[in-house]
């Protein structure tokens, strides 16, 4: 039970981390604070029982209504027994989410894919800009009030008008 | 140049080495890349977005074009996802089927992989005896489903249609004529001189920074992980079959590349084995929600005429849950974490595409290489910019 033994080791540390943690859907999941999280997920990635070393995804869902509005879902796994471990994390709007991409390399771009698409930003991000559209886009798509045709598509396109990073 | 000044190269989005439209922007200290920034989005759809608005069977075709080199295997990915959230068990003889589509579209992948890889490099041939192998498996495609590169021949609950014995037959010809082919790749290259030159000792990448770098599949079993996701979370009825899962020792380009001539072979394997312990019975389960009536109970049977019309009209419900379910992409692990929230429309579809995670790497693995040796490490890791952008 060396799962249960790294969420121990969590709670021992930093008793507040953990919300919640159990089973969803068969896939083992927890609820993380936003107090605490790097210092929960470094324990996540650097411990010798089971180290989550591998960064499969990073995404978000706008429950729009609900408060905080967005839940960020981490999906980890260890290269030692292939599990997986789902990690989630309550972000209201227009909060700073703290940073993992000095744990995983692979965090640097997936954060800068949710920041481009959904608005959550990242504190001690090396370089969190746009990814998927340009410089001077408006709005984040994937947020639920995004319309699905885009803002401006009755308007002509001028390739002038975009901007792009240096 | 004169010492300590560097110079800026935009390589991309328009070049035939970057497989796409995939953009980076080289530093370069004489002919050393000094730092390397890829640039995406060349070929951003929104499917994610688009998605959300359509129902359930609809997001089918939308998956072909994230992978388009190899297509069944994201209609599978995408299909067993679904059917996880809503709890369908696929007929035995639908998941032989999808395996057999989804092991020819990682063969099609790791074709378009090898002849444009080669091509960079210099080895003019290759891309011509790899694409007439490949246009076979095209045909086999067009008799299935009537489509070559994007055949979206899975269902939501099972395959489209039963086989012809012609599809059978094509296949069987293929299994029998394929190891020759693949014969004849290895005399073109893997004991070739200049190739070997080429791509031994370039683009290493150690297990550990593959890991860190969220590699998946060919380009992270070079670096001697042995992780796929067909062994490691079994589905689709990969338990069933025997192969074997290559792996590499250093992580250079030539490692990258005898890993996928070795998945050539086992994926053979599997295709040979499923076609030849084809099960018998149905191809689509018998759920009302997802399964068409028979055409003939529609024109005589008012309940089948309404069944048929919710299922066109509005589609399967998925309930208020959430899931992540993986399959082995040609490139790596293609993930896909669905939100229902109990109507026809998914809330959320996110799409781990394995070729996003290579090419984030770039801006490491390309920094104090050679120019030359750019367009062979970019050509290793073997990324699709629709499966990036998506």
């Amino acid at each position: 039970m060396s799962y249960k033994n790294i969420i121990q080791n969590i709670q021992n540390k930093f008793p507040e981390a953990v919300i919640k943690e159990g089973q969803n859907n068969g896939q083992q999941e927890i609820t993380l604070a936003l107090s605490e999280f790097v210092e929960a997920m470094r324990i996540l990635h650097d411990n010798s029982d089971l180290p989550f070393d591998l960064l499969l995804d990073i995404l978000s869902i706008d429950r729009t209504s609900r408060k905080p509005r967005f839940d960020l879902v981490y999906i980890l796994m260890s290269t030692q027994d292939f599990s997986r471990l789902i990690v989630r994390l309550e972000a209201g709007e227009g909060e700073e989410v703290p940073s993992v991409s000095s744990i995983w390399h692979s965090a640097d771009w997936a954060e800068r894919e949710v920041y481009d698409l959904m608005g959550i930003t990242f504190s001690g991000h090396p370089d969190l800009k746009r990814i998927l559209t340009w410089k001077n886009f408006e709005g984040h798509p994937l947020c639920k009030d995004f319309p699905l045709e885009g803002k401006d598509f009755d308007k002509p396109f001028d390739p002038e008008t975009i901007e792009d990073y240096p | 140049m004169a010492e300590g000044k560097t110079m800026t190269l935009n390589m991309g989005p328009h070049h035939p080495a970057t497989h796409g439209v995939l953009r980076i922007v080289l530093e370069l200290d004489g002919e050393t890349i000094v730092s390397a920034e890829p640039r995406i989005g060349y070929l951003h759809r929104g499917i994610e977005k688009i998605a959300e608005s359509r129902n359930y069977q609809q997001v089918i075709p939308l998956t072909d074009r994230l992978d388009y080199a190899s297509a069944s295997a994201n209609n599978m990915g995408y299909c067993v996802t679904v059917e996880k959230l809503m709890g369908i068990e696929v007929p035995k003889r639908a998941q032989y089927l999808r395996v057999i589509m989804a092991e020819l579209s990682r063969i099609m992948g790791h074709h378009l992989f090898l002849g444009t890889h080669a091509l960079d490099i210099g080895a003019m041939s290759v891309v011509f005896y790899a694409f007439r192998d490949r246009e076979m498996i095209m045909g086999i495609n067009e008799e299935i489903s009537g489509y070559r590169l994007t055949p979206t021949f899975f269902r939501i609950g099972g395959v489209a249609h039963d086989t012809t014995p012609a599809f059978i037959q094509k296949v069987r010809d293929f299994v029998k004529w394929f190891p020759k082919g693949l014969a004849g790749y290895h005399t073109l290259l893997t004991e070739n001189k200049i190739w070997t030159t080429r791509t031994m000792n370039i683009g290493t990448v150690s297990a550990k920074d593959a890991v860190n770098y969220g590699f998946t599949g060919p380009s992270l079993r070079g670096s001697g992980v042995a992780y796929d996701v067909r062994k490691a979370h079994p589905y689709s009825s990969y338990d069933d079959f025997d192969f074997q899962i290559p792996v590499g020792e250093k992580g250079d380009v030539y490692d990258r590349y005898l890993v996928r001539m070795e998945e050539f072979s086992q994926s053979l394997k599997i295709i040979d084995q499923a076609i030849e312990n084809l099960p018998e019975g149905p191809v689509m389960v018998d759920n009302p929600w997802v399964s068409n009536p028979a055409l003939g109970a529609v024109q005589k049977d008012i309940s089948a005429l309404i069944r048929r019309f919710m299922i066109q009209t509005k589609g399967p419900v998925a309930p208020d849950q959430e899931v992540y379910q993986s399959v082995e992409g040609a490139k790596g692990e293609l993930g896909f974490y669905l939100v229902g929230d109990g109507s026809e429309h998914p809330y959320r579809l996110k799409i781990r595409s394995p070729s996003f995670y290579l090419a984030g790497a770039l801006s490491r693995l390309l920094v104090g290489h050679m120019m030359a040796d750019a367009v062979a490490i970019i050509g290793s890791i073997d990324v699709v910019l629709g499966e990036i952008d998506r």
